[in-house]
C-alpha cells in the first residue's frame, strides 16, 4: 500500500455525525479490516440519528466545515424502532433550509450504513470527500457569518474550562 | 479550570505505526484545561490502566480522555479503572485513534493530524461532561405470564424452577391452549396429550405457581422491575379452593351448549370443564347459558355437589398484584370466515377495516355461515383424530359420521395472499397438513388423501423427511389451487388445476380440510395496546430487534413467547418460551436494578409542555407532571421522564424546542463542545 497519501491543492474539512449501533459500527469494522479511505472525516458519535438537532449541521458549517455527512441505520433497523425516521424525514425538511441559509445542498451527505457495511462506509466516505473537494471551500457561507460569532464561542468555552 | 488528563496509548505498534503519538500528547498538553498527558504503549494493559489510575489520584483529575481504540473496544475498561480512583466513570471519554485513524490512513502525518483533532474534540466534550450516578431502583421478583399455552407453561415452568414465583393469568377455563387440541405432533408424531398434560399437572403442583384460570389482565401499569397489573378473576360460580374436582356437577347438569373446546363439534355441559385433564380440574358455570342465571331453574349442581362449593352469587374479583417482570404468551387462533368460495368473508374479523361500525361488523359471518358441513379446518380435523376427541379417534365425517374415504386437503389457505387474506406464509401449515394425510391414512385404511399446495415448505430438523413419509404413505401431493369447492349429493366437488401436468383437476370428495392460517388473537391489538407494547400491522408483537432481541417486546421487562409473536410451531415455541424465561431470570438475578444514567431529564423550571417530546418517545417514557405550589394548587404541568423506561435515544432533546429536556451524556452542550473543537487540518 502506498505510504503516502495524495496532497491536492484544497483538502475539503468534513464534519460527521453518526449514531453509534450502525453507521460508527460500519466504520470500526473499516478499521478492523484495515481498510483504507479519505482521512478527512471527523465523527461526533450519538446514540441515534434521530438524536442529530439540525443545528449540530448549521454550527458544523459556522465552525469552518466544507460537507457534512449524516448517517444512521437502515429503515426498520433502528436500536430504538424509529428514530432514523424522524432523522429522514428531518433531513428533508432541512435540506430545502440550507440554501436558503446560503449553503450548497450537495455539501450534506444523508445515507444509511449498517453495522456490516464497511465497505459501504469507505465508498460513501470517499465519494463525498471528492464531491465536497470539487465544490471547493465553503466560502460563501462563512462570508455570511457575523465576524465576531467565533469569539463568541471561545469565549465562553474558556469560562467553562 | 478543568484538571484533564489525556492518555495517548500506543497499542503496541498498531497506533503507534502510522500516528505519532508523541505529538498527539505534546499537542494535548498544550490544550487549556490539561494538566496531565501520558503516552503509552499498551494503556489497557495492567500497568497501564494502573498508570492511569494513579494520574487520576495524583493530579485530582477531573476529567480523562484515553486516546486508543474503539470505545466499543474499552470504554467500560477505563470508566470502571476510573471509579475504582474516586472519578466519577462518566467524565472518561475515547478518543478512537485506530479504527478510525491508525488502521485505516497510512500516511503517518495525516494519521497524526487527524488523531490530534479528534483528541481536542473529545478534550472540550469532556470539560460538558456531568458526573452521573447510575440509576438503582428496587424490583419486584415475580414473574406475570399471560396465557397458559405451551408458551407459558414451559416460561413458567422454567422460571419456577430457577426459584422465581410465577403467576399465570389464562382467560379459559384451563391451561393448554391450542396444543391441548392437537391429537399427535410432527415430525415425530408422539401423542401432544401425552407430551403436555404431565407439563400441566407439574404446573399444578409446583410451590411456586399460582394459577389464575378465567381470569383476564385488566390494566398494566408501571415499568421494568415495577409492574402493577390489575387483573379480572371472573366469577367461576364454584368456590375454587373447596372444589375436589369430582365430576357429580358436570355429569348431573342437564343442559348442554357447544364446546369451544372441541371446536363445536360435540356438546359440552353447561357446568363444565373443558377437557378430561383440565388444569385446574375446577369446573366453571357458563352463565350465558345455564337456566340458573337465565331464568332462576335448575340448580341441580349445586344440590350434587358433596363439599358444596357451588355459588351462584359469586362475583368477579379485581385482583391488583405487584411483578418485576412479563412473558406475553397469548397464542394464536385460526383464521376465521375463509369460507369466501361458498358465501362467507375471507377477513379475519379484527383486520376487517376500521370503517365499519359494531353492527356491521357483527353481521360479519363468522365460521360457519355459508359453509359445507364436511368442509373443516385444521384444528377440526384434530380433533376428530384425536383419541380424546367427539369421534374417539376414528375419523368420521361431521355431517353423517361416516368413514369419509376420499379427502381433500388444501394448504395455503388464507395465507400467501393478500387478497384472500394474509399476505405472510403461515409457516406450519405444509407440515400439519402431512400430519394429517398420515393420521388419516392410519386411521382409514382405503382412504385416499388428496393435497393441493403452492409449495411446500419443510425446513426444519426432520421436516423434510416427514413430508416424504406422508407422500410414501399414499398422500398425493397435487401442485396447484383449488378454484371451487360445489355440494353433489352427498359429496363436495372439489375443482382445481394441476399446474405441474397442466391440466384441470375434479375430485369428488367425502370431507375437505383446509389448512389455515394462523393469525393472532382477535383482541390481540387491543391487548397489546393495554400492555404498551407494539405490534405489527397483523396484530403479531413485534419484538425487539429482529434478529438479536427476538424475545424483548419493545417494552423494558416485557417478553414475548410463542405464536403471538408469529407463526410458530411446538418446538420454536418452546424455545421462545425458555429464551424469555432467561431474560426474566437474568433480569431478576442482580440484588437491585441498576440503569445506565444515559436517560432524558427535563429542566422543570423551563418546560413549557407542548408535548413534542411525549409525541416522539417510542417507549412512552414521558408523561406529564403537575407542579403545585406551597398550597397544593396545580400551577403548571411538565414533562416527566421515568428512567425506568427510557432507553436513551434522543428524540425528545433534539424535538424539545425550549431546550429543557436533555439526554445526559449526550447533551446538546457536549456535541457543540465537540463541534467548537473541530478544526480539519488535513496535515
Ligand atoms: C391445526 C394445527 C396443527 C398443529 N400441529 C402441530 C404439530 O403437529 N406440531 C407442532 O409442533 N405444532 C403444531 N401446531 C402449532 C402449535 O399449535 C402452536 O405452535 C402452539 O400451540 C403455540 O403455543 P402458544 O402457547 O404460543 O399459543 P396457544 O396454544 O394459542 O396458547 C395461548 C394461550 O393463551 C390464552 N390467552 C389468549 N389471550 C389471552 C389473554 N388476553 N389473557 C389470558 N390468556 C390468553 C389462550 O386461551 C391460550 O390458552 C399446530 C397448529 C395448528 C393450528
Amino acid at each position: 500500500m502506498s505510504k503516502g497519501i495524495v496532497r491536492h491543492d484544497f483538502e475539503p474539512k468534513i464534519m460527521g455525525f453518526v449514531c453509534k449501533w450502525c453507521t460508527y459500527s460500519g466504520a470500526d469494522l473499516a478499521g478492523t479490516s484495515r481498510m483504507d479511505y479519505s482521512p478527512h472525516v471527523r465523527m461526533v458519535r450519538l446514540p441515534c440519528s434521530g438524536r442529530i438537532d439540525p443545528q449540530f449541521v448549521i454550527k458544523a458549517f459556522e465552525q469552518g466545515a466544507d460537507g457534512v455527512i449524516i448517517s444512521g441505520c437502515h429503515p426498520g433497523d433502528c436500536h430504538y424502532n424509529e428514530g432514523n425516521y424522524y432523522a429522514r424525514r428531518r433531513n428533508l425538511a432541512f435540506r430545502n433550509l440550507m440554501e436558503f441559509n446560503g449553503i450548497d445542498i450537495k455539501r450534506l451527505e444523508f445515507s444509511w450504513i449498517s453495522a456490516a457495511e464497511a465497505i459501504k462506509f469507505t465508498q460513501i466516505i470517499d465519494k463525498f470527500t471528492n464531491q465536497v473537494r470539487d465544490l471547493g471551500p465553503n466560502e460563501g457561507y462563512r462570508a455570511l457569518l457575523d465576524p465576531y460569532a467565533s469569539r463568541l464561542v471561545k469565549s465562553s468555552e474558556e469560562s467553562a474550562a | 479550570m478543568a484538571k484533564i488528563g489525556v492518555f495517548v496509548c500506543q497499542c503496541g505498534n498498531n497506533i503507534a505505526r502510522t500516528v505519532d503519538t508523541a505529538d498527539v500528547a505534546k499537542d494535548a498538553s498544550e490544550q487549556s484545561g490539561v494538566v496531565f498527558v501520558e503516552d503509552y504503549k499498551f494503556m489497557c494493559s495492567a500497568p497501564g490502566q494502573e498508570a492511569f489510575k494513579k494520574a487520576i489520584r495524583d493530579h485530582d483529575l477531573d476529567g480523562c480522555i484515553v486516546s486508543a481504540c474503539s470505545p466499543k473496544m474499552h470504554e467500560a475498561t477505563f470508566r470502571n479503572a476510573a471509579e475504582a480512583a474516586g472519578l466519577n466513570p462518566f467524565k472518561v471519554e475515547i478518543a478512537n485513534i485506530r479504527e478510525q485513524c491508525s488502521w485505516v490512513h497510512n500516511d503517518k502525518e495525516i494519521g497524526t493530524a487527524k488523531s490530534k483533532d479528534l483528541t481536542r474534540m473529545m478534550i472540550q466534550r469532556v470539560k460538558y461532561n456531568r458526573p452521573l450516578e447510575r440509576y438503582r431502583m428496587t424490583m419486584t421478583k415475580r414473574a406475570l405470564i399471560l396465557g397458559g399455552g405451551i408458551a407459558g407453561i414451559q416460561a413458567a415452568l422454567d422460571l419456577a424452577n430457577a426459584g422465581t414465583p410465577v403467576t399465570i393469568v389464562e382467560k379459559e377455563p384451563s391451561l393448554g391452549g391450542n396444543m391441548a387440541r392437537l391429537s399427535e405432533t410432527f415430525p415425530t408424531l408422539d401423542c401432544s396429550q401425552c407430551i403436555l398434560t404431565p407439563k400441566m399437572v407439574e404446573v399444578q403442583n409446583h410451590p411456586l405457581i399460582t394459577i389464575r384460570a378465567f381470569a383476564e389482565l385488566e390494566k398494566l401499569d408501571g415499568y421494568i422491575g415495577n409492574f402493577k397489573a390489575t387483573i379480572r378473576q371472573k366469577a367461576k360460580s364454584v368456590i375454587d379452593k373447596d372444589c375436589t374436582g369430582c365430576g357429580d356437577c358436570w355429569e348431573k347438569c342437564p343442559f348442554t351448549v357447544e364446546s369451544e373446546f372441541d371446536m363445536n363439534l360435540i356438546k359440552r355441559k353447561v357446568i363444565y370443564i373443558p377437557f378430561p385433564q383440565a388444569v385446574p380440574t375446577v369446573p366453571v358455570i357458563d352463565r350465558a347459558n345455564c337456566p340458573k342465571f337465565l331464568k332462576d331453574k335448575c340448580g341441580i349442581c349445586a344440590d350434587v355437589c358433596g363439599p358444596d362449593c357451588i355459588d351462584f352469587t359469586q362475583e368477579d374479583e379485581i385482583i391488583e398484584e405487584e411483578f418485576g417482570a412479563v412473558i406475553v404468551a397469548t397464542g394464536f387462533e385460526l383464521m376465521p370466515n375463509v369460507y369466501k368460495e361458498y358465501g362467507g368473508s375471507s377477513m379475519p374479523q379484527h383486520l376487517i377495516p376500521k370503517k365499519m361500525n359494531k353492527k356491521q361488523r357483527a353481521a360479519q359471518p363468522r365460521s360457519t355461515s355459508g359453509r359445507l358441513p364436511d368442509v373443516i379446518n385444521g384444528l377440526e380435523f384434530e380433533r376428530l383424530a384425536s383419541a380424546s376427541g367427539p369421534t374417539g379417534g376414528e375419523i368420521r365425517r361431521p355431517s353423517d359420521g361416516k368413514k369419509p374415504k376420499t379427502v381433500v386437503f388444501i394448504a395455503c389457505v388464507g395465507s400467501r395472499d393478500a387478497s384472500k387474506g394474509v399476505e405472510y406464509c403461515s409457516k406450519i401449515c405444509c407440515m400439519y397438513t402431512a400430519k394429517h394425510t398420515m393420521l388419516y391414512n392410519h386411521s382409514v385404511d382405503d382412504g385416499k388423501a388428496y393435497v393441493f399446495y403452492m409449495d411446500i415448505r419443510a425446513g426444519g430438523k426432520g421436516y423434510e423427511e416427514f413430508i416424504n413419509r406422508a407422500q410414501d404413505e399414499g398422500a398425493e401431493y397435487i401442485r396447484g389451487r383449488v378454484s371451487a369447492l360445489r355440494k353433489k349429493g352427498d359429496k363436495i366437488l372439489v375443482k382445481g388445476a394441476d399446474t405441474l401436468q397442466g391440466c384441470a383437476v375434479e375430485i369428488e370428495a367425502d370431507m375437505v380440510v383446509l389448512a389455515t392460517a394462523m393469525v393472532p388473537q382477535a383482541d390481540a391489538i387491543d391487548f397489546a395496546k393495554t400492555l404498551g407494547i407494539s405490534y405489527d400491522k397483523h396484530g403479531f408483537y413485534s419484538e425487539q430487534h429482529p434478529k438479536l432481541m427476538p424475545v424483548d417486546s419493545s417494552t423494558g421487562g416485557i417478553y414475548l413467547a410463542g405464536a403471538c409473536q408469529g407463526v410458530k410451531d411446538v418446538p420454536e415455541t418452546v424455545a421462545q418460551a425458555s429464551a424469555a424465561a432467561s431474560k426474566v431470570m437474568q433480569l431478576f438475578s442482580k440484588e437491585e436494578l441498576m440503569r445506565e444514567p444515559e436517560v432524558a431529564i427535563v429542566d422543570k423550571e423551563h418546560c413549557m409542555n407542548c408535548w413534542d417530546c411525549v409525541t416522539v418517545c417510542p417507549y412512552l417514557a414521558i408523561s406529564p407532571e403537575e407542579v403545585k405550589d406551597r398550597n397544593g394548587n396545580v400551577v403548571k404541568m411538565v414533562a416527566n421522564v421515568n428512567p425506568g423506561l427510557c432507553q436513551g435515544c434522543g428524540l425528545c432533546n433534539t424535538v424539545c424546542r425550549s431546550k429543557s429536556i436533555e439526554l445526559q451524556g449526550y447533551t446538546d452542550q457536549q456535541v457543540y463542545a465537540q463541534i467548537t473543537a473541530f478544526e480539519g487540518a488535513f496535515v
